[in-house]
């Protein structure tokens, strides 16, 4: 029985090992970016949807928009509000929010998501080259 | 009436649960409204056919110089980027000679005006699409709507089995990525990524807004874009007063693309 006090050592060392990172981060949680709205975006106060509606659910809508455009060649999107919205990743998201390295990649580098969509579309169509 | 003390106790059950069940509704009932709110539709000046089709009259086009204004307004809009090596090169719409175009109506002799002369190629956006039979992901289709042969990039996995079912090479391939070979971008619209197939769509996102393709647009009237199921259109106009040919038509994939010689 000699090994037991270097059993019980090597345990606590192994477990001081595996739970380091979440007493060493303790309290240190990287806090939500914060929403930055561009100035367009601001004057027109609300988006297609509600604001709560686009946070949770805008990649659904996105993914809607592109099977509906793509597929069917429906392109307009009346909002419950009655208004009339050219379905366009590109064209119509980003003429308000131009500001995507600000309005989009902070969250989702914070989420550590990596949508693809920048692959193909053109991420500021307002910039002139 | 006899209402034992079990009854009543059954029947405050069934209550109890009914009332637990009420919220559950509530939040269905809330999520289908939610629904229900956002519709979409087509535009308003949308162009519409059952079949859209081109009639391209050869006679107007004697050299390549006379094809360059209509492939650059193609390739321009859609960012379609220039390779120079051949073995990569991307194009939507492209000039070949008559016997590479029209394989099996070249005869031995030909005119000479037509063996030296270049014709103009495109998908041929066929009513019987052996590339969308090919595709294992749906990514090319035949639009319902209007029988355009398009592409979602979105689900294009690279297999190029579609380049090898159409007859008409009207596919490319991007072996790499496309964005540094684009001279000049039109923010409008999208690019394309490295792996991915492309094609000519027909300009599905002009017909959308009403206006016609940007190859008919430029071509001066040598090209006539319309419902080919539509008797009192155009191309069928010009197919009923002209001798046309289309391409490989023994193939049975019925080319949507008439060529007047």
């Amino acid at each position: 029985m000699s090994e037991k006090k270097l059993i019980i050592l090597g345990l606590i060392i192994f477990v001081v090992i595996v739970t380091f990172p979440l007493w060493y981060n303790r309290g240190k949680a990287a806090p939500a970016p914060e929403r930055i709205l561009t100035d367009k975006a601001k004057a027109a106060k609300v988006c297609v949807r509600s604001t709560d509606y686009m946070k949770a659910e805008h990649m659904q809508l996105l993914d809607l928009w592109r099977d509906s455009v793509v597929r069917q060649g429906t392109r307009i999107y009346v909002s419950p509000s009655g208004k009339e919205y050219n379905m366009s990743l590109s064209n119509r998201c980003l003429d308000c929010h131009s500001n995507k390295a600000e309005f989009c990649d902070r969250c989702h580098n914070y989420a550590s998501v990596r949508p693809y969509c920048w692959d193909c579309h053109i991420d500021n169509p307002k910039e002139t080259s | 009436m006899d209402s034992s003390r079990r009854r009543v106790l059954q029947l405050l059950g069934l209550s109890a649960l009914g009332l637990s069940v009420k919220p559950v509704l509530n939040a269905f009932a809330e999520e289908a409204e939610q629904q229900a709110q956002a519709q979409i539709k087509r535009g308003e000046n949308a162009l519409s056919a059952q079949q859209w089709a081109m009639v391209v009259d050869t006679r107007a086009f004697e050299s390549e110089d006379d094809f360059a204004p209509l492939i650059e307004a193609c390739h321009k809009i859609h960012n379609v980027p220039v390779l120079e090596n051949k073995r990569h090169e991307i194009k939507w719409i492209w000039t070949d000679h008559f016997h590479n175009a029209f394989p099996g109506k070249a005869a031995r002799f030909l005119s000479e005006e037509v063996e030296k002369r270049p014709f103009l190629v495109l998908c041929n956006h066929c009513e019987n699409p052996p590339c969308v039979r090919a595709c294992p992901t749906k990514a090319t289709f035949k639009r319902e709507s209007d029988g355009i042969v398009l592409m979602d990039f979105h689900r294009c996995i690279g297999c190029r089995f579609c380049m090898a079912a159409c007859p008409f090479g009207a596919r490319s391939f991007n072996f790499r990525d496309p964005r540094p070979f684009i001279k000049e971008t039109n923010k409008q619209f999208p690019t394309r990524m490295k792996g991915v197939v492309e094609k000519c769509n027909f300009c599905a996102e002009r017909l959308a807004v009403g206006q016609l393709p940007a190859c008919v647009a430029a071509s001066d009237g040598a090209l006539t874009f319309g419902d080919l199921y539509d008797p009192a259109s155009e191309v069928r106009e010009l197919i009923r007063t002209n001798f046309t040919i289309r391409r490989k038509q023994t193939l049975g994939t019925e080319p949507s693309v008439y060529y007047i010689v």
